[in-house]
């Protein structure tokens, strides 16, 4: 009895493990890939100048490179946040990009026309974000529509909308033909106040863009691992998600909550964009931007990497923006450029068997106890 | 051999880590006869039939057909063994026809090319022979669940075995289709075929079988000839201890209305008509009142209606006296409504929570269980294992037990616990007892009794007859949506109420 006990103790961390054994074997696996791909292209240099480098990310050109580790970690952490969040209510948020974008719109309106405070722009990259993330979960609740299929379309809706907005023939208010961007926060007029605050870490970092940003977004995660594990509200959402006929037989309200579970992924995902250009790492650029912003996508990687464990999005996180941090320093004497982008592609999307690793490993592990189960049917 | 057995297990004995699901269980099949394979559940007689099959290797015992040892190392040679097996599940393909599920994997062909019309020959002939009415050219997803079984004991016959497994055959039939198989296979066993049949229901039994071993506990009980043994005698082999059959209960004592129902109608989710017409009656605090009928006339959208999934096209409910018509889910609960659903695994639990969390899914938000939205996970333990104990709900690692890992006989009662415990004033159980062995459903009857004895008003929806007759203290009796009949099942007989649900009489409303 004591011995079952203690087995009851574990079935959690158990869970636990074998998420992170699983995240790692993806990223080893990753990694080796990534490394047979430098020998193809360049086998003399592939392990120092390549593969090395690739590993140490940030710390090749530390302290610079770990600001922009960071710096590029905060938003990641939010759009992972944002498909874990969908993940953990049943949905598959694939909308993160479109919402991204919205708030990325949300924000620079707010800064650049408006002159608001940071944290004004960054509720307002929320709420949109949220708004575009409603859209699909409407159309879900109320007319049974995959969200998957809408929310893809609404990233291109989304995309477009605010390439048009801001460009406007090239002459948007907000657009600096010159630079072919949105005007740069730091330089432009009645700048003060509308960046997120550094606090000193770009001086610490020597960079210009890392704030706060990522502590921001390491809050929000540890608060959506509240509200999931903690609340009524999170134990509604989680119901709804893994049985919505039985979460409804509760009387829990499954239209509304998968709305709302919609609503937080897109504001999750608009408040990583936020996090974004408030800390001034880029400007938009409108006629560049036919493609859906990375961030949105790499969620997705980040999410499962993690198990869809909200704390777990932060290390995972932080790790593919380490690696490609690591990629922007392969050396372009022996690698072209997309050479990063591709091995960090290969990491991020090998990341995404984490999954499927997972059950195995679980197999594997307790073999056993399925065994046993197979033949409680009698 | 002295004896003319087709198929012999002998001393078979199958472990898997840390359980012996088959300790040293023989079982001996002979010509012709119709044999059953009782146990509950988890007494290994999947394990038994899936050694049969070649899904799993012994690691003790032979297997012998005709006499001569065999090797079964899969289901493939099974097949060529002669050895056909129905299982619970169908393992139809939904949207091939009738006739192109009996054929797939052996069809006819010449150069390549199907001979259907070859095939259909063969399969109208052996239909024919045998009485299993078919359509050959119906999609299965179209057809009934009883024809689906037809067709899956016509893969049998068309692949010409002579051994013919029947895994819980009766689990998803009404009675009427229960009969038509007991003769279809009484016509197996005059065509020289012998069948292995494998249940818990001791009615069925005592009806077709010749004779029966038993398994408790993956281990040999015993093998009784059905011809001098009583239902009695069955179960208190299966289940190792005399079991009490018949439910003991006191006259009912009926007082004030708790529900009333009047002229509700449900439009059907399937088909234009409307699921539920006008159905009429009340149930008083202390009473049983069951719905009786064959599956399928209205029962379970009369209790979506009731219980506010559905909502309904007219009429009107009465709840203790307030109007909970059009009243949300979580409102009725609030109001003392607890609803055992008929799918467990639909509704009834989420079967990727923990047990405590399931047994909470009713009441998470009281007061008792979450301050300013935050759940006390110490009060839902608590309250966890509470019912855990007192209930006698048995998992692997108690509350923090995923649901889904749990049998299914203590899914049901985990939710039963659950809607029993929140004390209400009308409890709806709808085939409360449904796939489960005989020790838990003896355990469930006598907790809806106790239940009706505490003065709660009680709604059982049930297609048992048994059931019916054993638990209610009032009958009502629904046909194509309607209540065609109120019985006292004390003056009734099961023959009556059998007229009614299928629809061959009708009382008049008022008589």
């Amino acid at each position: 009895m004591e011995k079952k006990k203690m087995l009851s103790r574990s079935g959690g961390g158990r869970s636990a493990f074998v998420s992170v054994l699983a995240a790692l074997l993806c990223i080893v696996i990753g990694l080796v890939c990534g490394y047979l791909v430098l020998l193809a292209i360049n086998a003399e240099h592939a392990w120092a100048d390549g593969f090395v480098r690739i590993l140490k990310g940030g710390f090749y050109d530390a302290p610079y490179g770990v600001g922009r580790t960071l710096a590029n970690a905060a938003p990641l952490v939010m759009t992972g946040l944002s498909v874990a969040f969908a993940f953990k209510t049943g949905l598959f948020n694939i909308g993160a990009a479109g919402q991204y974008t919205l708030g990325a719109y949300g924000a620079l309106y707010c800064a650049i026309i408006l002159h608001l405070p940071w944290y004004v722009s960054l509720i307002a990259s929320a709420v949109l974000g949220g708004l575009w993330g409603a859209i699909p979960g409407l159309f879900k609740a109320y007319l049974n529509i995959n969200e998957v299929i809408t929310s893809i379309m609404f990233n291109w809706i989304g995309l477009y909308l605010v390439n048009e907005i801001i460009y406007a023939g090239g002459t948007g208010p907000m657009y600096d033909a010159r630079n072919t961007r949105t005007l740069n926060l730091r330089r432009m007029e009645g700048a003060e106040g509308v960046t997120i605050p550094d606090f000193g870490l770009n001086d610490m970092f020597q960079t210009n863009s890392t704030t706060i940003a990522i502590f921001l977004s390491i809050v929000v995660a540890i608060l959506i691992w509240v509200v999931l594990d903690k609340t009524t509200f999170g134990y509604e959402l989680k119901a709804v998600g893994l049985n919505k006929n039985a979460a409804r037989y509760a009387g829990i309200n499954e239209k509304k909550n998968l709305v709302l579970s919609m609503v937080i992924a897109g504001a999750l995902a608009g408040f990583g964009a936020g996090l974004y250009y408030l800390s001034g790492v880029s400007e938009w650029n409108p006629l560049n931007s036919t493609t859906l912003p990375a961030m949105g996508f790499n969620g997705i990687s980040v999410a499962l990497l993690a198990s869809s464990n909200p704390i777990g999005t932060i290390f995972s996180a932080l790790f593919i923006s380490h690696i490609t941090v690591g990629g922007s320093f392969l050396s372009t004497r022996y690698y072209p450029t997309e050479v990063a982008d591709l091995i960090s592609g290969i990491i991020i999307y090998l990341c995404a068997f984490s999954m499927l690793f997972r059950g195995k490993i679980a197999k594997l592990l307790s073999g056993k106890r399925a065994d046993k189960t197979g033949t409680k049917e009698g | 051999m002295a004896e003319d057995y087709v198929i012999e297990m002998l001393h078979i004995t199958k472990e898997f880590p840390g359980i012996k699901a088959n300790d040293d269980i023989t079982l001996q099949l002979r010509r012709g006869e119709v044999h059953a394979l009782l146990g509950e559940n988890g007494a290994g007689k999947s394990t038994l039939m899936s050694v049969l099959f070649g899904l799993y290797q012994p690691e003790q015992g032979t297997i012998r057909k005709n006499g001569k040892e065999v090797q079964v190392r899969n289901p493939n040679d099974a097949n060529a063994l002669g050895i056909g097996m129905v299982h619970q599940h169908f393992k139809l393909v939904e949207c091939f026809t009738v006739l192109d599920n009996i054929i797939l994997g052996v069809e006819p062909n010449k150069l390549g090319f199907l001979q259907k019309a070859e095939a259909r020959k063969k399969v109208m002939a052996l239909s024919e022979k045998y009485g299993l009415r078919v359509d050959p050219d119906a999609l299965v997803s179209d057809i009934s669940v009883g024809m689906q079984q037809r067709v899956e004991i016509l893969k049998m016959l068309y692949r010409d075995n002579e051994i013919l497994i029947f895994d819980e055959p009766t689990a998803v039939l009404t009675p009427q289709e229960i009969d038509e198989l007991m003769e279809i296979m009484r016509g197996f066993k005059k065509e020289g075929k012998s069948i292995l049949f494998i249940t818990h229901k001791l009615n069925e039994i005592m009806a077709v079988a010749d004779r029966c071993t038993v398994l408790r506990k993956g281990k040999y009980v015993g093998v009784v000839d059905i011809a001098a043994t009583t239902k009695e005698e069955l179960s208190r082999m299966m289940v190792g201890r005399d079991v009490q059959l018949q439910v003991e209960k006191a006259p009912a004592h009926p007082g004030e209305v708790i529900l009333d129902v009047q002229d509700v109608t449900i439009p059907s989710a399937t088909h234009k008509k409307n699921a539920v017409k006008d159905v009429t009656f009340q149930v008083r605090a202390g009473e049983i009142v069951c719905l009786a009928g064959i599956e399928g006339n209205g029962q379970t959208e009369f209790v979506y209606g009731l219980t506010g999934l559905e909502k309904l096209s007219g009429g009107r409910i009465t709840f203790c006296g307030k109007d909970i018509t059009h009243a949300s889910i979580r409102e009725r609960s609030k109001a003392g409504m607890s609803h055992i659903p008929e799918d467990r695994h639909k509704h009834g639990l989420i079967l990727d929570y923990s047990l405590e969390n399931n047994m909470v899914l009713q009441r998470y938000w009281q007061s008792e269980f979450q301050s300013h939205g935050f759940i006390r996970k110490d009060k839902v333990r608590e309250y966890s294992d509470r019912l855990i104990e007192q209930y006698d709900v048995r998992s692997g690692q108690g509350s923090v037990t995923t649901a889904r890992s749990m049998s299914g006989g203590n899914q049901q009662k985990a939710i039963i616990a659950r809607e029993i415990d929140r004390d209400p004033k009308l409890l709806v159980a709808v085939q409360p007892t449904r796939g489960l062995d005989v020790g838990a459903i003896e355990y469930i009857h006598h907790q809806i009794v106790a239940q009706r004895d505490a003065g709660k008003a009680v709604l059982l929806v049930s297609l048992e007859l048994d059931e019916v007759m054993n638990l209610s203290d009032r009958i009502l009796v629904m046909y194509e949506g309607e209540v065609v009949g109120e019985f006292d099942p004390k003056t009734t007989t099961v023959q009556e109420l059998g007229l009614y649900m299928a629809g061959a009489r009708k009382q008049r409303k008022g008589e």
